[in-house]
């Protein structure tokens, strides 16, 4: 295979994952959080089955919190590919108004973590593929690409299946399902070259531009509506910016820059510092959150 | 001095399309790490990722703090805390499973399979090479080749791994001394010869200093070879899959948008394909010709392997997940009976003749493993008898599957030839395993019509046709009976041939030795020559020890129902041993014979034998009238 390229590479043994699961699965659905990672997997399907439509729906497990420039994303990058978009919001966050402001970890433990078991639940998916990469995270580096969660959702890192060569096992018992992990083998500058290479449609929070923010906790916020509680002495700045990672806008830090295309963010990654997730205040919490988050069935 | 990190930099800002477009371009390599705790294992991949600069500052920050808490280097950074990824295996300070790292230079991206070196993981070292290109084997400097050196040599080497790089470590320890590392890699070079690894590459570095690493390292200039990454960098990877000629793609799944298109979607496993090529589906054998390579970025001229591809045909022809498309005139052989090495991976062991079911490309059949023929000991590679195989270890068997698989030999391609074993009830996956050859081939071989048939031979001669399969062990008596039956059976008027080692051996078979494999090959035959001459309308007499049930059933399935009457000469083996006519047991026991059934290979006693003569009983001329009674009374010869 010395012919290939590493991304040639790369996109073979996805799209070799991606068709295994839509010929093994009963009912396969791929979750679609509508960032760069989603965006190249959400590729990758409409590759795998074209001429074809991708033969499974696409599910947000919705905060309510995101940017509004993803949920415009959202509607058409699903009607772009043809395919059926499920959008899922926890009844009972909705009821108690769970947001990130008053809530701390319990806005993305209900919103996320439970909205996601849920929606799992409510439509019987059995597998669901997700855009995590094995370089994200330490904890990470030893996930499968077909893992494996019991009956609630848990995931036990000393009961997953060996895998080998390019061979997946994704026979599971009745209730048992299983996350499948098509891009685990991607780095972020594979992920960003395939965008470009690829021209990929990704949120333009992802390039540098004049938005009104905040700095709070150390961490410079985006004010993308309304609903930001801001302290007394705070007033939004526009500042030129962007995002390496796009989650709840509350929670998610924005990094100055003047990338405006995406070689120049490409080129500012390489030659910075900090790493993908840092923008994420979840991760901050302890050493070993992740891993812990992923054993209680956060993706 | 260029250093090639500053000149990436460099590049990076200033012409960042130059450097996409060299980033685009690099291949891939994949490589797996192997060696215990204490080789410094983790240190070394932390070391090629600090290098790399795949670490960010506010990783380094927390590793700096974590170097302090739990480290083991005192006030300097501990890489290996860098790679130690789940909370349970950091307090332990131990790597339990496969994690895989990424990094990348100019020419390469890597992908790094970190496998552990305790003894119980044999299970996660062969999933972590299952993908490998090359292996790196570590060795602490101060302790040369150690047990664990040889048993992930020979995992390594078992998976098919072609590239190995033999990482002298800790060279800083034994103060960068030549004439040590100089030792080590012709004691490695020794042990290698006689694992059958043709070729490896011994670099001696330092992970935690940095020897030879990115760079030569100054502590060591006797040391003429490159540095660990130029030599990644450098080396090629043997391409046997890409260039072969046979073309091999699992129908992984049938895309079907509209009544107009009809596709084949799957992972090329050999071989390459362009439009107008002739190729032929199996198991069904129809042919047709390729007519489009299909992408969403329009159609392709040519595929290889490796890529992942839709493909139309010319013709409408039955094609299914589970089927394959192939080159039309080098298809891969079709059989349903097979001997493998199979790798235990649960903590159950392998219950013999029960029915796993077997993943193989995209095929999923049923699939039996016989009692192993012999375990393999990781560490010393001797053969060991067993009757099972436990977790996480190494054995050959024979398997059957309940319908006909495509495959070729795990030697010849990988993909072709690998599969995984999973329990039914459970569904995990319980084995890995490799492809030998088949027991009995059954490709598209079609029979040639007769007018004359089987019926009509035995009529002319009046007799009905039969095998009778002696086996025994050596010196039981089986060729002594068998004769004296021919010669009662002759007096009888009846048509015969008696089939013996020597007959057989001396022609037919010349060309085969004692190897498993060789031994398998000789039963083969003599069964297959036994079923012509029964259609031929004889009754043969074979005596071998075939000493598996296997063969013999194998054997048994090749004829006609109630032609094949299995005579079990049973000796004891100490009676047989004391017997001892042709010296062999003495050689067998003083080591001078290997693989000698019933000294260190097994016999496998018939479960369920038409006929049973007990020799310590009886005498040789009892046996052979015991038996021809035994066929009269029978109605097996009334003719």
């Amino acid at each position: 295979m010395g012919q290939l390229t590493h991304l040639q590479r790369l996109e073979a043994e996805s799209i070799h994952i991606l068709r295994e699961v839509a010929a093994e699965a009963e009912k396969p659905v791929m979750l679609y959080s509508v960032g760069k990672d989603s965006a190249v997997m959400l590729h990758l399907a409409k590759k795998a089955f074209y001429p074809s439509p991708p033969p499974f729906p696409l599910l947000h497990v919705d905060t309510t919190w995101k940017f509004q420039e993803m949920y415009k994303l959202r509607e058409k990058a699903a009607q772009d590919a043809g395919m059926e978009l499920l959008v899922y919001q926890n009844p009972e966050a909705k009821e108690k108004g769970i947001n990130p402001f008053d809530h701390g970890s319990l806005h993305t433990d209900m919103w996320k973590t439970e909205g996601l078991k849920q929606a799992l639940d409510t439509y019987g998916f059995d597998t669901a593929f997700g855009g995590a990469r094995r370089d994200e995270e330490k904890s990470r580096a030893k996930e499968r690409v077909f893992s494996f969660r019991s009956a609630n959702h848990r995931w036990d890192p000393k009961n997953q299946r060996p895998e080998l060569w390019n061979l997946y096992n994704s026979r599971k018992s009745a209730g048992e399902s299983i996350r499948v992990f098509p891009i685990s083998n991607w780095t972020e500058l594979d992920i960003w070259q395939y965008i470009h290479l690829e021209n990929i449609e990704i949120v333009p929070l992802y390039l540098s531009e004049k938005r009104p923010t905040i700095t709070r906790d150390g961490m410079l916020l985006m004010v993308d509506d309304e609903r930001f509680p801001l302290k007394d002495g705070e007033t939004p700045e526009m500042r030129s910016i962007r995002f390496r990672t796009l989650g709840c806008y509350p929670l998610t830090g924005a990094v100055e820059s003047e990338a405006k295309t995406l070689p120049e963010v490409i080129q500012e990654m390489l030659l910075t510092t900090t790493s993908e997730r840092q923008g994420r205040a979840i991760d901050h919490d302890q050493a070993a959150s992740m891993e812990k988050k992923k054993q209680e069935g956060y993706f | 001095m260029s250093d090639p990190i500053y000149q990436t930099e460099k590049l990076i800002a200033e012409d960042i399309d130059a450097y996409l477009d060299q980033h685009q371009h690099k291949s891939m390599l994949r490589f797996i790490t192997c060696g215990s705790v204490d080789d410094g294992k983790s240190t070394l991949i932390g070391r090629l990722l600090y290098d790399s600069k795949m670490i960010f500052e506010d990783q380094l920050a927390s590793l700096e703090n974590d170097s302090k808490k739990v480290g083991t280097q005192g006030q300097d950074i501990d890489f290996a805390l860098l790679v130690d990824g789940l909370a349970a295996e950091r307090e332990q300070g131990i790597t339990i499973d496969v994690a895989y790292r990424f990094f990348a230079t100019e020419k390469r991206k890597y992908i790094v399979a970190d496998t552990p070196g305790h003894e119980q993981y044999t299970r996660n070292m062969v999933t972590g090479a299952s993908t490998a290109d090359l292996a790196i084997i570590l060795i602490d400097a101060r302790k040369g080749i150690l047990t664990q050196t040889r048993r992930h040599s020979y995992l390594a080497h078992l998976i098919g791994i072609k590239n190995i790089v033999l990482a002298v470590n800790k060279m800083d320890l034994i103060n960068y001394d030549q004439t040590q590392f100089d030792q080590i890699t012709a004691d490695y070079r020794i042990f290698a010869d006689h694992l059958g690894i043709k070729d490896f590459t011994a670099i001696p570095l330092s992970g935690l200093k940095g020897d030879n690493i990115t760079s030569h390292s100054d502590n060591m200039p006797w040391y003429e070879g490159a540095a660990l990454i130029d030599h990644l960098d450098a080396i090629k990877i043997t391409d046997d899959e890409t260039n072969s000629e046979k073309f091999r793609m699992p129908v992984q799944w049938v895309n079907r948008p509209n009544l107009d298109f009809r596709g084949f979607s799957g992972q090329i496993a050999g071989g390459s394909i362009k439009s107008g090529d002739l190729v032929r589906i199996l198991p069904s054998g129809k042919t047709s010709k390729i007519d489009k390579i299909v992408t969403m970025d329009g159609d392709l001229s040519k595929a290889i392997a490796g890529q992942s591809v839709t493909i139309t045909l010319q013709d409408e022809v039955d094609c299914s997940r589970g089927d394959f498309i192939v080159s039309a005139d080098n298809p891969p052989e079709v059989a349903d009976q097979f001997e493998a090495t199979i790798v235990w991976m649960a903590e159950d062991a392998m219950l013999p003749g029960r029915a796993y079911a077997m993943k193989i490309g995209t095929q999923m059949v049923s699939a039996s493993v016989q009692q192993p023929k012999y375990q393999i000991n990781v560490n010393s590679h001797e053969h060991i008898a067993a009757k099972t195989l436990e977790l996480n270890t190494i054995g050959v068997c024979e398997l059957s599957t309940d319908k006909q698989i495509i495959f070729e030999s795990y030697a010849d391609n990988p993909s072709m030839g690998g599969f995984i074993l999973i329990d039914r009830i459970t569904n995990a996956t319980v084995a890995a395993g490799m492809l030998h050859f088949a027991l009995r081939r059954s490709q598209n071989v079609h029979w040639q019509a007769i007018d004359i048939n089987r019926e009509g031979h035995a009529a002319l001669k009046n007799q009905k046709p039969k095998t009778l399969w002696f086996t025994g062990l050596s010196g039981s008596g089986k060729s002594t009976i068998a004769n004296l039956v021919e010669k009662k059976l002759h007096a009888l008027g009846k048509h015969t041939y008696l089939l013996d080692g020597d007959n057989v051996r001396h022609g037919l078979n010349k060309d085969l030795g004692f190897t498993d494999k060789d031994r398998i090959e000789n039963i083969r035959r003599i069964a297959e020559v036994a079923r012509l001459m029964t259609d031929a309308g004889l009754i043969i007499l074979t005596a071998f020890i075939s000493p598996f049930r296997a063969e013999r059933q194998m054997a048994r399935n090749l004829m006609q129902e109630g032609e094949f009457i299995e005579i079990h000469v049973n000796t004891p083996l100490e009676i047989a041993e004391a017997r001892d006519i042709k010296g062999l047991y003495k050689k067998a026991r003083s080591g001078e014979l290997k693989n000698f059934t019933g000294i260190d290979s097994p016999y496998e006693e018939p479960q369920n034998a038409e006929i049973t003569v007990d020799t310590t009983t009886m005498s040789a001329e009892e046996a052979a009238e015991h038996i021809v009674t035994h066929l009269l009374g029978q109605g097996h010869d009334n003719g």
